[in-house]
């Protein structure tokens, strides 16, 4: 028994220090000294104050900004004890909506996004929840359909807002992998900052 | 589909062919005990672990030492990391103060992970501290993986060579996969990835505040390089809880396409390294062409279902040009989201870039087929391997029913042994899934689970059990698997998926081993030609897949039509 156990048990200790112990930990401080700001969450400050993450997408609901994607995140209800409400761009707690095909209430939803943002046909990013449930972009379909409304609340000329839409426009890696897309957050502090 | 999506996929594809032969052949070369140039380095770093568990790499152990010493390895991995969740409460590296987690899920978590699975019945970011992250589930993400290529080198060394009893050392194998092939591979995908914007750190979650004046707490963590072994050791349990969803796990398009990269090229880069060890190349090209050939029908199949979008939303004014993309974010697209979900599921890796439950129906069958289909289209690293040899056993014995001639492969006969064997391993799926989903469909305890109605529930359930039994670990994410009943039954399938397959698999490898090598004459039938190629492709889908049909037709089939119909649930 001994010629067994004795490797098993030792065998489990040793490839923790080597592979949870020591080469996480190195990993983390080389990374923290050549790709800080990647390391630590390609974090955004505006005058000294964290606003949010380049990469992860926020709720927005003022006419003055462009909206984000559906979100279906939800957070603890303090009303009713293991429960949970909506909470749109909950970044501690990632989710998707989970409805199928053919699911009732995800008609519906889609049905009422178009009613509320018509006229159809309106982009399939705009009409449906993200998987993460903080994607931080939208397709630039969805956000030339914003510009006439961010605007009008803002008493810009459409032009101006238009540039910024081009501005944070992100094009497909390497020119070929993926989707051009429109960073939102990125986007609306480019506004804030338009004087 | 676009052309432009096309050239996503072969793009990717190939780096991935590239680089399958250089890394095959040095794993043969790490499984012969060869000296390598990452030797200087790490030599001394192997050769302390062995005088600490008092082994002798040099000697050889028969099948029933090497399975015994596999099964001790996993119930000792198994009982560090059910203690470690359990106590993560108490334990340092906890920056948001999560307790321990409960006995069920700890269970059903520590199963998960030894087996290569990775399902994960708990969210990351809410339930699983820094140092069970790292310490626990990063462990396993490379030991469970270095444990499935040592049981494959096992069985190939059994067609190596002729009259042997020896098939390896299990302890060496493990240590010299893990030192010399697994952790340089992840520190350098790692590296890339934190370039590429993912976070590896020990501090706490940062809070923002928004541009509309709310808080945003945002979850953070050691990433990376959990995320590099993930995808390299085809395990798939996500850091987060989306899995590679998650704008930190997979933060653009060439994350995502260098993630697939990471969870197909060892287990393809195993058929090169089995040509080499049996000394027979156009035979590990015969695999890997098989494997291949339906993991791009595969992707076909979900960019031509997910790109048409759904017909119920389009006709509520939804516009086509996206495809469906309810449950998909922006940045990756329809073409890297089939390619990512064809071989994660082929691979039995089982991260996903994209849900599945919110997949049209035949775009969420290809997922649950290619698992049903054994893990073996390319599989998992190692596990893929052995389950494809499986196969390969049974088309020459079918082939040599159709002529009337013994069956031989790589000049070992296959005998009634081998032949029951192989069977008893490939029905041990049919009967874990189809036996536990049917038990839940009539228990009011399981189906209390189900997130979605009509026959979207039938396939969330059978989608669990599949991805349980295939050591998959990917999810219908709606169901609500932190149950005591699916805890428990899913954790059972899982070890069945694993233990119940293996231990068969390692009697055939030691039969055969036994067995003289005979020379090729007039009479053997070749299986290194694109015929046997069609062949085990046949007997793939025939063996493996048929037995599902049935329960395809219920679930996502029915679905299908029904969606067709107009008919909403």
């Amino acid at each position: 028994m001994n010629t067994l156990l004795r490797p098993a048990i030792t065998m489990v200790v040793a490839l923790t220090a080597v592979t949870g112990l020591t080469m996480p930990l190195a990993m983390t401080g080389v990374a923290q000294l050549v790709f800080p700001k990647q390391a630590d969450g390609s974090l955004i400050e505006r005058d000294g104050k964290i606003v949010g993450s380049s990469l992860i997408g926020q709720a927005f609901t003022s006419e003055r900004y462009f909206h984000s994607r559906p979100s279906a995140t939800t957070e603890a209800d303090p009303d009713n004890e293991g429960k949970t409400r909506a909470a749109p761009y909950n970044a501690a707690a990632s989710a998707a909506s989970q409805q199928g095909p053919t699911s009732e209430s995800l008609l519906a939803s889609v049905r009422e996004r178009v009613e509320a943002n018509g006229p159809a046909p309106m982009p399939a990013d705009a009409a449906t929840a993200s998987g993460s449930g903080l994607d931080p972009h939208i397709s630039p379909a969805n956000a030339v359909r914003q510009i006439a409304r961010v605007a009008a609340a803002r008493g810009l000329p459409a032009e101006r807002v238009q540039a910024a839409v081009a501005a944070n426009t992100e094009g497909r890696e390497l020119g070929l992998l993926g989707e051009p897309r429109v960073n939102v957050l990125r986007l609306n502090l480019a506004l804030d900052a338009l004087r | 589909m676009t052309l432009l999506g096309w050239a996503q996929i072969a793009l990717v594809l190939a780096c991935v062919l590239l680089a399958a032969v250089p890394i095959g052949r040095f794993i043969a070369r790490v499984a012969a005990g060869e000296r390598t140039f990452l030797h200087p380095i790490l030599a001394p770093v192997e050769r302390g672990i062995y005088a600490l568990a008092g082994i002798d790499p040099m000697r050889g152990q028969d099948w029933r030492q090497y399975a015994l010493a596999m099964l001790a390895f996993s119930a000792a991995g198994f009982a560090s990391l059910y203690g470690l969740l359990r106590l993560q409460g108490m334990l340092p590296l906890n920056p948001q103060g999560f307790a321990g987690m409960p006995p069920y899920l700890a269970f059903n978590t520590a199963v998960s992970f030894v087996t290569n699975t990775n399902w994960q019945a708990y969210s990351g970011e809410v339930a699983a501290s820094y140092l069970s992250q790292m310490a626990g589930l990063t462990v396993h993400n490379f030991v469970s993986a270095a444990t499935g290529i040592a049981l494959a080198l096992a069985l190939s060394r059994a067609f190596a060579a002729g009259k042997v009893s020896q098939l390896g050392n299990f302890w060496a194998d493990l240590t010299r996969v893990t030192l010399y092939v697994l952790l340089p591979l992840s520190v350098v995908v790692g590296f890339a990835f934190v370039a590429l914007g993912m976070p590896q750190t020990l501090g706490a979650y940062v809070e923002a505040s928004t541009l509309e004046g709310a808080q945003q707490v945002i979850a953070l963590g050691p990433v990376a390089f959990q995320v590099a072994i993930k995808h390299l050791g085809t395990n798939g349990g996500g850091f987060f809880g989306v899995n590679a969803l998650h704008p930190f796990e997979g933060a653009n398009a060439l994350t995502t396409s260098l993630q697939i990269w990471c969870h197909q090229v060892i287990s393809f880069a195993l058929c090169v390294t089995f040509g080499a060890m049996v000394g027979n190349r156009r035979q590990g090209w015969v695999l890997l062409s098989v494997m291949l050939g339906f993991v791009i029908a595969a992707t076909a199949a979900i960019y031509a279902a997910e790109a048409a979008g759904n017909p119920l939303h389009l006709a509520a004014g939804v516009d086509a040009a996206l495809g469906n993309m309810e449950g998909k974010d922006v940045r990756f697209g329809q073409a890297l989201v089939a390619l990512f979900t064809a071989t994660t599921t082929g691979a039995s890796c089982g991260a996903v870039n994209a849900m599945f439950d919110s997949f049209t129906p035949l775009g969420g069958m290809v997922p649950l087929f290619l698992i049903q289909m054994g893990e073996v289209l390319p599989g998992g690293v190692g596990s893929g391997l052995y389950g494809m040899l499986i196969f390969v056993l049974l088309a020459v014995f079918v082939a040599g029913l159709m002529v009337g001639r013994t069956p031989e492969f790589l000049g070992k006969k296959v005998q009634a042994r081998e032949v029951k064997l192989a069977m008893l391993a490939v029905l041990v799926l049919p009967a874990t899934i189809l036996g536990f989903a049917a038990i839940s469909m009539v228990l009011p305890a399981a189906l209390s689970s189900l997130a979605n109605q009509g026959p979207h529930g039938l396939t969330e359930m059978l989608y669990a059990y599949t991805s349980a039994a295939g050591n998959n670990g990917s999810a219908f994410g709606g169901l609500t698997a932190d149950t005591p009943w699916l805890d428990t039954t899913l954790g059972i399938a899982m070890l069945l998926g694993r233990f119940a397959f293996v231990v068969p698999v390692m009697a055939i490898a030691g039969s055969l081993a036994a067995k003289v090598k005979v020379p090729e004459g007039t009479g053997t039938f070749p299986t290194h030609t694109p015929l046997f190629a069609g062949l085990l492709a046949g007997v793939i889908l025939i063996l493996g897949g048929l037995q599902f049909l049935p329960s395809l037709a219920l679930g996502p089939l029915a679905e299908h039509f029904v969606m067709l119909a107009a008919k909403t649930f």
